[in-house]
Parts: C-alpha cells; structure tokens; sequence
C-alpha cells in the first residue's frame, strides 16, 4: 500500500498543477473533478485526497491559496500556481515523459532470439 | 531545490503548531464549502436531496477522515504525540511526588557520582599529555643486576652513555628527584624551603613545552662553571613575587647562592610532580664528579623517540649500553644490566589507575542500582495501571504511543535526575581536587563536552533500561488476561511478579558486590593504621630542613648547628626528648647503601648487599623508643673523625649475622670504610605499607659523604599536645639562621595518614557507595513487598477468613521477599569472587577472597533486607479479613 501511495502522491501533485495552469486559479472541489473528468472516469478519486496534496504544494511553495467567492456567489478557497510552481511543472512535465519515453522503449523491446 | 522545498514545508509544519483551532476552523469552512458545490451538482444531475448529500461525502472519503488526513499532513504528528506524552508524563509524576522524588534523588546520586568519577578518569588516565607529541615521550629505567628493580632509578653515568651513544631518540633528558632549596626572604619575607627539579637543558625542548615568560635554559646555562640559573613555576611566581614580570633576570637567593630568573613556565606545567617549584639546570648544580656515577639510582630520565623508531628498539638499544657497562664494572654489584621504558602517560599515572577504575566501576555499580530502583517504581506504575493500559489498548490505541507514554515518563525522570546528577558531580569534583591534590594530573580536571555527552549517554540509557525493563510486559497477547486478571481483583499476574523480583535480585547481587569490594578495602585500610612503625608515634612532631652548603662548608659549622639545636629544643618547657634523624620511621625510603661484612669471606664477583642508611643523634632511639637491643648508642662525644661506629637493625642482624653476634664486626660501607657495629636496634618500617627492612644507622656529627650530613628531620617528643610546639620549634630555628627555611611540620601521625591517604580514600568512597546502593536496595525491596502485600489483600484475607495462622502469614510474606535476596546474595558472592582480583593489587595485609568480609556481608545483607521486609510482612499478617474482603 505505501508503495503505490506514494506513486500517486506524485502523479496526483502534477495533475493538480496541471490543471491549475490550464484553468487558472480553482477551489479544491472544481480540481477534484477535473482531474476525474479529464481522465475520462478511468481515474476513480476520493475527493478528500485532493486537500493534504494541495496543503502540501502550499506548504513547498508551488501555490498559494485564498478565499474568494465563487460564480453563484459561494465562499470558496481559491488555489493558483506561483512562479516557481509553474516552474515545477515544467520540469516535472519534462521529467515524466522522459521517464514515459524510456519505458516505453524499453517495453517496446523485441525478444532477442 | 527540493531541499529548499521541504525545509520551506517543514517551516510550515511546525508553525502550524499554533493557532490550531482557528486552523482546523478554516479547513472545516473549506470542506463545507467543497460538499456545497458537490452537492449543487448533483442536485443538477437529479438527485434526490438526501442521496446528492451521500454521494457528496462518500465520494470525499468521509468528513473526519479527511480532516484528520489533512491535520497530519498540516503539522507533525509524531511531535505532537510526543509533547502529549510529556505533558500526561510530567502530570503522573507530579501525582505522587514521594516516590518520584526518590527516583530522582537515586538517579542523581548514580549519574552524579558516576560523571564526577568518569570526569577524574578521563582527564587524569584518558586525556593525553599536554605535551608536544605525547605518544613519543617514554620514561627510562634501569632494570637492576640482581633482578629485584626491574623499573629502578637512572644512575648519572648511565644517563651520560645513553646520551653519547643511543640512537633512537631526538632528545634525552635527566631530572634529579627530590630536591629541594632554601629559598631565602627578600624585603621582609620569610625563608621558605621549596621543591624543586634540577634538570638537564634539554628537558623543555624534550617535553615540547615554551615558557610563560623568559627563556629555558640553554647548553651554556647547563655546566659546572655558568652562572646560577632559575625558571620558576607560574604558582610560586604568582604567590612569592606577585606575579610581576620585573622578577625577570634578577638575582634571587637559593641555599645561601645567587640565581638569575630567565623564565617563568605556564601554570599547568609542573613536571615531574605536582610539587615543583622551580627548576635549576642540574649539570650546574651537581658536580661533574656527581654526574658521571655508574652505581647510584637518583635520576629520572626521559627521551622522546624519533620519528619511525618504536619504544621497543629504543629501549634494546640503551639495555646493550647498559650491558656493556655492567661488563666493565663486574667488581661493582650495583650496575645494572638492562634498560626499561614506559610511555610517559602510564608512568605519570600509574599509581592511581587502578584505584580510579575501581571507583569508576563502582559508580557504575550504584547508577545501574539506581536504575533498576526506577524500573521497579515503574513496573509497579504500569501493574496499577495495567487495566486503563489495556483498555486503551483494546479499543485499538497503538502499541507504540503506549510504550512511547513509558519510554518518555522514564526520560523524564533520568533528565531530572540527570540535571540535578550534574550539579553533584560539579560539587563531588570541587571536593575531589580539593582533597587529592597528591594526584598527578590533578590539575587537568574539568568538565568538558565529551563529560556532557557522557551525561547525556547516562541519562539516555538510564531511561531505556528502567523504560524497558519495566515495558517489556505491555504486549498484545497480554490485554485479554490484563482484563480479566483486573475484572476482579485476585493477585497479580506470576509474570510481573517475577519481573520486579528478578530486577529485585539483580540490586542485590551489585549491592553484594559492592559492599565486599568496601569491607576489603576498609580491612586493609584497618591493617595499614594498625601496623607498627616501630617507634612511639603519638605525640611526635617532625619538621626537615636542610643546611646551605655553601654557607654550612665547614663541618664543624654543621656539627654545632645541630648541637645547638637541640639544645635549645630540649630545653623548651614540656619537651619530653628530641632527636635528630635523616628520616623518621614512616618518612620515606630517603637512601640506602651498599656494604660488606669486614669480618666475612668476601662475596663473589658481581653479588653485593646493600641497606637503608641513617643519620642520627646518639639520642635519637630512646627519644622514639626504638628499643637498643644489643651493645649501646653512639659514642656521645664522638665528634667529625672520631673511630666510624654504626648501628644494625634487628632485622639486618638476622640476615646478614645468622646465629653471630654482630657487636664488635665492622661494616665496609660509605667509601669501603670500615664501620664498627656498636649496638643492634628495633626494625623500623620507612614506609607504613612495607615491612621493615634492613637498615644501618651512623652517627650524624661524623663525617660521612666526606662530610657532615647536611639534613636532617628534627622530631620532637612531648607527654601534651605536640602541635603546640610547632612555632617555638620554628623559631628556634629561625634564630639560629634567619635564612633557613623548615618544611614538611607535621606530627607522626599526620606523616602516616598522609601516606595512607590513597588506602582510607578509597576505602571511605567505595564504603559510602556501597551504603548508598543498599540503601537503594532496601527502599526497592521494601516498595516492591509492600506492593505485593496491597495486591494480596483480598487472597490474604480469603486465606484468614478460611483459617490460616497469622504467623504462618507472616513468614509466607517473609519467605516472598527473602527469596529474591537471596538469589541476589548467592549472585553478588560469586561476582565479588571474580571481581575482587581487580582490588588485590589495593589491598594489604587482606586476600581478595577474605573470609571474614565474605561472611560478615551476607549477615550485614541479610540484616537490613529482613528488616525491610519485615514491616510490609507484619502488615499482611495484620489483614482484618472482613476489610479485605471488601476491598474491591
């Protein structure tokens, strides 16, 4: 179980940057959902884990939070992306296809005969 | 990057440790609001109100799980539990101040005495010498021709062919022992007879040590014809010249001459002992003649290796030096044959080293007594609150935070004990310098960071031993009976019983240990005091002084120095008799010499015979009644070149005249003149520890080593207190010669405890462990039998109830507590069998394995553990059975 925790402890921080870099600033629930829906339901994710990976992302500096109100005039806490945010998703963004690359080269292997 | 990242987080972490509510308010507002929008949704979708709400939440992981998941990521959690335990530690153990008070006062006592005595060892045995690459320095011996003194003295002329013709070392030094000058008042001030060493040139280059002030002596400084040269101490400096550098180059006056001051050595610099004074270059002082014998051990001598040699190749080479001379020299017994060396650390300490680690390991004894004491206190916490502990470990508390609530109450108490510990030891190491100012190195003691991590190593282990040794019961498979057991009250659990009497037993043994360590000390100490010297000892007073040769040439200057003396001693209203003496019994080896038996064939080749040798007045055997045997005293008018007389000890009698009678033979000694033997006295012993030794006494008004003795020790015999004359005696001397200083004033029984001083301190410290530690032991017995008289109040009064005897209760009780001290007795006694070889180097007159100690410690035991058991015994045979009953 720890395993796999952490494994997605990691892919989820850069789902969460990820979004907040394409929808800008976003309350805890609107990220829980987006990430669902943009993987497609394939992803099936207890909202509650959303909140100690933000918490975290805010306590390493990569966002910052504040309450805002929302469309329908609902108080809401709002995350957006800091600059060295941004920059943690670039390098992370580049680090996982480097890492997708090699695998899947690797997978891709023929069995020498 | 990332290291920045989660200090930033940490950071954060930790200041969430405030304003906690507020906090936990917020996250609750943005939880709320999260399950809003959710269910705003799925109302959107169609849902049913209720059923939008349930979907909401079961798709957030549940409310407080989520909130409780976001905390720990929030703050530390392991912190917190941690502040929670010390807080619910510190509340538990203000809640029964008695007993917490005990433990704290037992685990200062055990880390106090045990960091002082760490403290003493490491800074006098561990620490390296202050000198410059202390690992070269090596102390150099002779090893005797007849084998007995394989580590004796260095003659001058050895020391001088070490020096032409070794190879192995960069710097050889000589020091001469024990010598001593007047150094005489300036403006005003008193004389004063200091220590000094009188040392080659080459003894501050060797040692690697540079002056305060001034200069060390150089090459030139260091010959018969320069100029008298002095360095002085930081000590004396400071105290007789006030510490004013204006000192340097003047003239100061020692015995009558007058020496230059070049240079002043830093305060911690005393070497060879503690004592020193100031130091003189000995090639000036000692005649060039004095510094090339083959045959006299007075020197000490040092070198520092090269670089790449070891000690041992070193020391080869100076014994095939020492051999060559010994061939040379056949006709003279008293040549050696071999060298020796030490490293200088083990030379400079060895005396004590044995009796530090003694103590050292019996602090340890009573910290580790101390410890157990804490772990019992403990385990009887944890049996009174097995039914709480059980329940929260029912109800899924985890196993961990529940042995960590025992670990940190245990921390607790050894820190407490820890830092009240600390300030004993600065107490008991003020006290220690204060006392033993005879230790060498003495100086060098202080409290440094290795002696707090040592405190600290204490206290953390302390903790864990009386933490575990009282937590290994808190298991899983144990909550089931811990529920039952505590549904209803019946006895505790045989296990935990058997736990404390086990620990119960392991004090017991130490205190055995411990107690027999001291009772064999104490008994030698007892057979050193009460060892006969051979003369009257109460009521004597003796004080040295030495006559200047420069100002004392003429023998007949000596002679009526000391007629006049004693003269005027004896005349001194209240003096029963007074005597003059190179040294009094119990004062020291002071010096021996070679002799042949006129009278007997002479020895073979390369064999000689030797003994002590004294001055003294014709009066000085019936003045401290030294009882005259055979034949008389000394020729009372004999005077400078009357016909040579000596007097024989008993014992030399025996040896050297089996079955003869010595009167009238003469002795060929002191130059190969021959001596008459003119009486035989009572042995005396030189030193309290030794039995006597063959001695030979020659009259003091002779010439002797070509001339008159020039020191002696006045001894004064009163019927009152003898104290009282110790300022006339004083200022009889001072009238004579107002530049003579008199030393060492002390009366003989000061002189014997000053030599059994190291036998009475360790005996008296390793006694009051010992008396700590069984003390601890009884508390701990008595706490432990007294709990398990509480557990059995309702079983002792089924017992009564159905008719068992008060008295058969009584000893039932008894027999429960007596057992485990036994065992420990039984362990203790085989310890000390083992551990008591340490001591036996310490010990005299006593066997290791002494029988009475052996047996009176059992009794002793046995003694106060019975009456530590009696009380709680007695308690639970006074048990009213209907109280009992209802004790539940």
């Amino acid at each position: 179980m720890g395993d796999k925790a952490d494994v997605w402890q990691g892919t989820l921080a850069l789902m969460i940057l990820k979004t907040l870099e394409t929808l800008g600033p976003l309350h805890g629930y609107g990220v829980a959902r987006r990430i669902e829906q943009t993987s497609g339901g394939l992803l099936s994710l207890n909202y509650g884990t959303v909140y100690p990976a933000l918490l975290k992302l805010e306590q390493e500096g990569s966002i910052e939070s504040e309450w805002g109100v929302s469309d329908n005039n609902r108080k809401a806490k709002y995350y957006k992306l800091t600059r060295a945010g941004r920059k943690q998703l670039e390098r992370e963004t580049h680090d996982w296809k480097q890492a997708q690359a090699i695998l899947a080269k690797f997978l891709s292997a023929e069995p020498s005969t | 990057m990332s290291f920045m990242r989660s200090m930033r987080a940490l950071f954060w972490r930790l200041s969430a440790f405030f304003r906690k509510q507020q906090r936990d308010a917020e996250f609750a507002a943005e939880l709320e609001s999260h399950l809003q929008f959710h269910i705003e949704d799925n109302l959107r979708a169609g849902m049913s109100p209720e059923a939008a709400r349930r979907e909401a939440l079961l798709k957030l992981g549940g409310f407080e799980q989520t909130k409780k998941n976001y905390r720990d990521r929030r703050g530390l959690p392991e912190l917190e539990a941690l502040f929670q335990d010390l807080r619910f530690g510190f509340r538990m153990l203000l809640k029964s101040p008695g007993s917490t008070a005990a433990v704290v006062i037992a685990l200062a006592l055990g880390i106090g005495a045990s960091t002082a005595m760490f403290t003493v060892v490491r800074s006098v045995l561990l620490r390296p010498l202050p000198f410059k690459d202390p690992a070269r320095l090596v102390r150099l011996y002779e090893h005797s021709a007849d084998d007995k003194f394989p580590y004796n003295q260095v003659a001058s002329g050895v020391f001088k062919a070490w020096k032409n013709e070794s190879h192995g070392f960069s710097d050889l030094a000589i020091v001469s022992l024990g010598a001593e000058y007047n150094l005489s008042g300036q403006s005003g001030q008193l004389p004063e007879k200091v220590r000094a060493a009188e040392c080659s040139w080459s003894l501050f280059p060797t040692l690697g040590v540079e002056p305060a002030l001034g200069r060390t002596f150089t090459p030139s400084d260091d010959q018969p014809s320069a100029n008298g040269t002095v360095v002085l101490s930081w000590a004396l400096w400071k105290r007789r010249f006030g510490g004013d550098s204006s000192i340097l180059n003047q003239k100061i006056r020692l015995d009558a001459k007058s020496y230059a001051v070049i240079g002043i050595m830093p305060s911690w610099f005393t070497y060879p002992e503690q004592r020193v004074q100031l130091w003189t270059p000995v090639y000036h002082e000692q005649s060039a003649k004095d510094m090339e014998v083959l045959d006299s051990h007075d020197f000490l001598a040092i070198g520092r290796l090269k670089p790449g040699v070891t000690e041992a190749q070193a020391t080869a080479e100076l014994s095939v030096i020492v051999r060559r001379l010994h061939d040379q020299h056949l006709d003279d017994p008293f040549v050696s044959k071999a060298a020796n060396s030490l490293p200088l650390l083990d030379d400079v300490v060895g005396d004590i080293k044995t009796s530090l680690y003694v103590l050292l390991a019996a602090t340890l004894c009573v910290l580790l007594i101390a410890c157990l004491d804490v772990a019992s206190l403990l385990v009887a916490r944890g049996a009174a609150r097995r039914k709480e502990l059980a329940i929260r470990s029912a109800l899924g508390g985890s196993r961990w935070r529940l042995l960590s609530e025992h670990l940190v109450e245990s921390l607790l108490l050894s820190a407490a004990g820890g830092g009240l510990g600390l300030l004993l030891a600065y107490a008991a190491l003020q006290w220690f310098v204060a006392t033993r100012q005879d230790i060498s190195r003495i100086e060098a003691i202080d409290m440094d960071a290795i002696v707090a991590a040592f405190i600290l190593g204490l206290v953390l282990l302390s903790a864990l031993v009386a933490g575990i040794a009282s937590s290994v019961k808190i298991s899983g498979d144990q909550v089931l009976s811990a529920l039952q057991e505590s549904s209803r009250s019946h006895s505790a659990g045989l296990e935990r019983v058997r736990l404390r009497k086990g620990l119960l037993a392991m004090e017991v043994g130490l205190t055995v240990m411990l107690l027999i360590g001291a009772g064999l000390l104490l008994k030698s100490y007892g057979q050193l005091r009460s060892s006969n010297l051979g003369c009257v000892t109460d009521n004597v007073l003796t004080m040295r002084f030495s006559l200047p040769e420069e100002k004392y040439a003429q023998p007949s200057q000596r002679v009526s120095f000391f007629e006049s003396l004693l003269e005027r001693v004896r005349a001194l209203p209240g003096i029963q008799s007074a005597a003059l003496v190179r040294a009094v019994p119990g004062q020291g080896y002071a010096g021996d010499s070679g002799f042949w038996i006129a009278e007997h064939p002479p020895l073979p080749q390369g064999q000689g015979q030797y003994a002590l040798a004294r001055w003294a007045d014709p009066g000085y055997f019936a003045a401290l009644g030294i009882p005259l045997l055979r034949g008389q005293t000394f020729d009372e008018k004999a005077r400078l070149d009357s016909p040579l007389q000596v007097i024989i000890s008993e014992s030399f009698a025996r040896q050297y005249f089996p079955g003869e009678d010595p009167i009238g033979k003469h002795l060929l000694t002191i130059g190969r003149r021959p001596f008459q033997i003119v009486g035989v006295v009572g042995d005396t012993r030189f030193t309290i520890a030794e039995a006597a030794r063959p001695m030979m006494y020659f009259p003091i008004y002779t010439s002797l080593y070509g001339n008159v003795p020039n020191e002696a020790t006045l001894a004064i015999r009163s019927s009152r207190d003898v104290t009282s004359f110790a300022v006339p005696g004083q200022k009889l001397v001072e009238q004579l010669d107002p530049e003579l200083a008199v030393s060492d004033v002390l009366t003989m029984d000061q002189l014997i405890g000053k030599s059994t001083l190291d036998a009475s301190f360790d005996a008296t410290l390793l006694l009051a462990f010992a008396v700590l530690s069984l003390l601890l032991a009884s508390v701990g017995l008595f706490g432990v039998l007294s709990y398990i008289v509480a557990q059995r109040t309702p079983e002792i009064g089924i017992r009564l109830a159905l008719g068992a005897q008060r008295g058969q209760l009584l000893r039932l009780t008894l027999v429960d507590g007596l057992k485990p001290a036994v065992a420990g007795l039984v362990l203790g006694l085989a310890g000390a069998a083992v551990a008591t070889r340490m001591l036996s180097s310490l010990l005299y007159g006593v066997q290791p394995l002494d029988a009475t100690v052996f047996a009176g410690v059992p009794i002793l035991l046995l003694a106060v553990v019975g009456i530590a058991c009696l009380l709680p015994a007695w308690r639970a045979s006074r048990v009213d059975p209907v109280i009992a009953l209802r004790y539940e």
